[in-house]
């Protein structure tokens, strides 16, 4: 039996009426690294508070590192570290200060400071900057400083909400890179976005929607289980009007754009590239049909369901 | 007739260097996406254009009138929808639109057929009557959206129009563009999603005020074309210093349980789609299995809009 190091269970919370989190349940294992994958306003970073013990849960239970989120919360905050979307720093403060003000207030000794401090500031490549004031330095060099704070007190479990916002894609890059060898190291992250093409870093996926959790997998079985039946790219003129040609053929799970073609998912053993031509071509469009890799735009897509459109 | 012409613009807000030389060309059915991280500048390089900020230098061009000489000209033919667009919430649905086309100097009576149209457009009509605060951000997105269409603008200036919204909002908004496009608009738009850039006909990469490099997606895919390897193996850690060390291997990259690797393209003088690092495919298992690594897959995968990006970024393209 491996230990969890969250379990969450039924989980729910209200704001008034507003049901934020609602009903949720799943497991974090060690060595992980989770993503919790919604649109803003989907419950997750009601969910990571929830963890933090910062937010009491209406129902439900939720155990982080064994403790209970809502009577053992003091337990459980020494021993994980938090990245949030806006991190506070000290932007009159160097680099090196900033951990050293964060490091005091998880009460490390001066001696554990100095050494976790060179540690930690070589882990995310930041020993040369150490000595630049953070209100200096980049996005993405700020991000990595969040990062050495929410990791100097050596947690077990990492919590990162929505951790790459704003930076540019190769900084984001090496941020996952770095959250790889953490998790080599047995760190546990659990990490939200709402980014589709960086949900693929995670080793799970738990997809997010209105408060529910709709599935939680591995990208690859996501798009091996939920999805019907393959993907398509079809490369076609009059874009709009083939996509309302396209939802007409039989055996069409979904469609959509995808730049300058069109993207369908079809059921499992209805179509071939040739019969999509074919079908297309009945209905007055001339497409070249390629079998695609399916996304987790296709995985959310499917889950969501056309009738959260109408919903907007 | 372009419908934008931006040339060589430049604007500073103190030390900062916001807008460093930018120009580029909106054609009638031509999506434009200016793509980057926070602070490179879309945001004001998108006010410059439609003279809500004052230039420093070059000129913007709107059918032809100059943003800053013939103002009035110029605005008449813009729809711009910035990233924080203020509706007002106590005023409904109906009443938001016909606030925004009368401040357009629109006619009354124009005005009410205009918005009809417009909410069954975007997808609102039966909502006239709810107050904009009590909708959905999906909605306010598309009532935004049909605020700044009200008086029927050429060109259509979008400021990360669909940060935060689900996937299936995101579809419907693009559709709606793909329309516009259709009746001969020309739209500009910013965004921090690789997978929305993907969807423009084409892209500016701005860093720091400056655009690296533009085209269409797959001009700016096609320099990757046959570079990038997808490989599981275990353990992955050791994978990916055998991988980091191969000399025909250029950046090695964590995505889950799988690595990605990008190959260094091959002698100049060869081009062509599958010119880069032949071989490595065949070479690398072995490479892999010597140093006590098991190879489950090895293949290659199309590049995708984030490598190009990132190669460019790091100077490798």
């Amino acid at each position: 039996m491996t230990e969890a190091i969250i379990q969450v269970e039924n989980l729910v919370k209200k704001f008034g009426d507003f049901t934020a989190v609602d009903g949720i349940s799943f497991e974090v294992h060690p060595g992980e690294v989770v993503g919790y994958l919604g649109p803003n306003g989907s419950g997750k970073t009601t969910t990571i508070r929830i963890l933090l013990g910062l937010l009491r849960p209406t129902a439900g239970r939720a155990q982080v590192l064994g403790f209970d989120v809502g009577r053992e919360a003091e337990s459980i905050r020494p021993l994980v570290g938090y990245m949030s979307q806006k991190a506070a720093l000290y932007d009159e403060l160097t680099v090196a200060e900033n951990l050293t003000f964060y490091a005091g207030l998880y009460g490390l000794s001066t001696v554990q400071q100095r050494l976790r401090q060179r540690e930690v500031l070589a882990l995310v490549g930041l020993s040369d900057k150490q000595n630049e004031r953070a209100g200096q330095i980049s996005t993405g060099w700020r991000q990595r400083l969040a990062l050495a704070i929410a990791l100097v007190h050596q947690p077990r479990l990492l919590f990162l909400d929505e951790p790459t916002s704003g930076v540019d894609p190769a900084a984001r890059r090496d941020f996952w890179d770095l959250i790889d060898e953490l998790a080599q190291a047995d760190t546990t992250v659990f990490v939200s976005t709402h980014f589709m093409d960086e949900a693929e870093y995670c080793s799970r996926l738990g997809i997010m929607s209105a408060g529910r959790l709709l599935a939680m997998d591995s990208p690859a079985a996501l798009k091996r289980d939920v999805l019907p039946g393959p993907a398509w790219n079809l490369v076609v003129d009059r874009l709009i009007p083939a996509i309302e040609a396209t939802e007409q053929i039989p055996g069409i799970a979904q469609v959509g754009l995808r730049g300058d073609h069109l993207h369908a998912i079809t059921l499992a053993g209805q179509h071939s590239a040739e019969s999509l031509q074919e079908a297309l071509l009945d209905r007055g469009f001339a497409a070249q049909i390629e079998p695609a890799a399916p996304t987790l735009e296709d995985v959310f897509m499917t889950l969501a369901g056309r009738g959260g459109a109408s919903k907007g | 007739m372009a419908l934008l012409e931006a040339s060589d613009l430049r604007k500073h807000f103190g030390a900062l260097v916001a807008v460093d030389g930018l120009s580029l060309t909106v054609e009638p059915g031509e999506a434009y996406g200016l793509v980057g991280p926070d602070g490179a500048g879309k945001t004001t390089a998108m006010r410059l254009m439609v003279g809500a900020l004052s230039l420093e230098g070059g000129a913007v061009r709107i059918l032809g009138h100059d943003v800053t000489r013939h103002a009035e000209a110029a605005r008449a033919c813009i729809g711009y929808l910035p990233q924080r667009f203020s509706l007002y919430g106590e005023l409904t649905v109906y009443e938001n639109l016909i606030f925004f086309g009368s401040v357009r100097g629109m006619a009354r009576q124009a005005l009410d057929g205009r918005a009809r149209e417009l909410l069954g457009f975007v997808g609102l009509a039966g909502f006239e009557d709810r107050r904009a605060s009590a909708l959905s951000g999906g909605m306010k997105q598309k009532l935004g959206l049909a605020c700044a269409l009200i008086h029927r603008p050429r060109l259509l200036l979008l400021d990360e129009p669909t940060g935060g919204v689900d996937p299936l909002t995101r579809q419907d908004f693009w559709q709606l563009i793909i329309r516009l496009l259709g009746e001969g608009a020309g739209v500009v738009v910013s965004t921090p999603y690789m997978d929305e850039a993907v969807r423009c006909t084409r892209l500016g990469f701005m860093v720091a005020g400056r655009l690296l490099t533009a085209g269409s997606p797959r001009e700016l895919m096609r320099p990757l074309a046959g570079r990038v390897l997808e490989l599981a193996a275990r353990p992955k850690g050791l994978a990916r210093q055998v991988c980091r060390a191969d000399p025909d291997v250029e950046d090695v990259a964590a995505f889950g349980e799988r690595l990605h690797l990008r190959l260094r393209t091959a002698a100049p003088a060869v081009r062509g789609d599958l010119a880069p690092a032949s071989g490595a495919l065949e070479r690398l298992p072995g490479v892999l299995t010597a140093a006590g690594v098991q190879v489950q897959e090895l293949r290659h995968i199309a590049p995708s809009l984030e490598d190009a990006f990132i190669a460019l970024l790091r100077g490798d393209a």
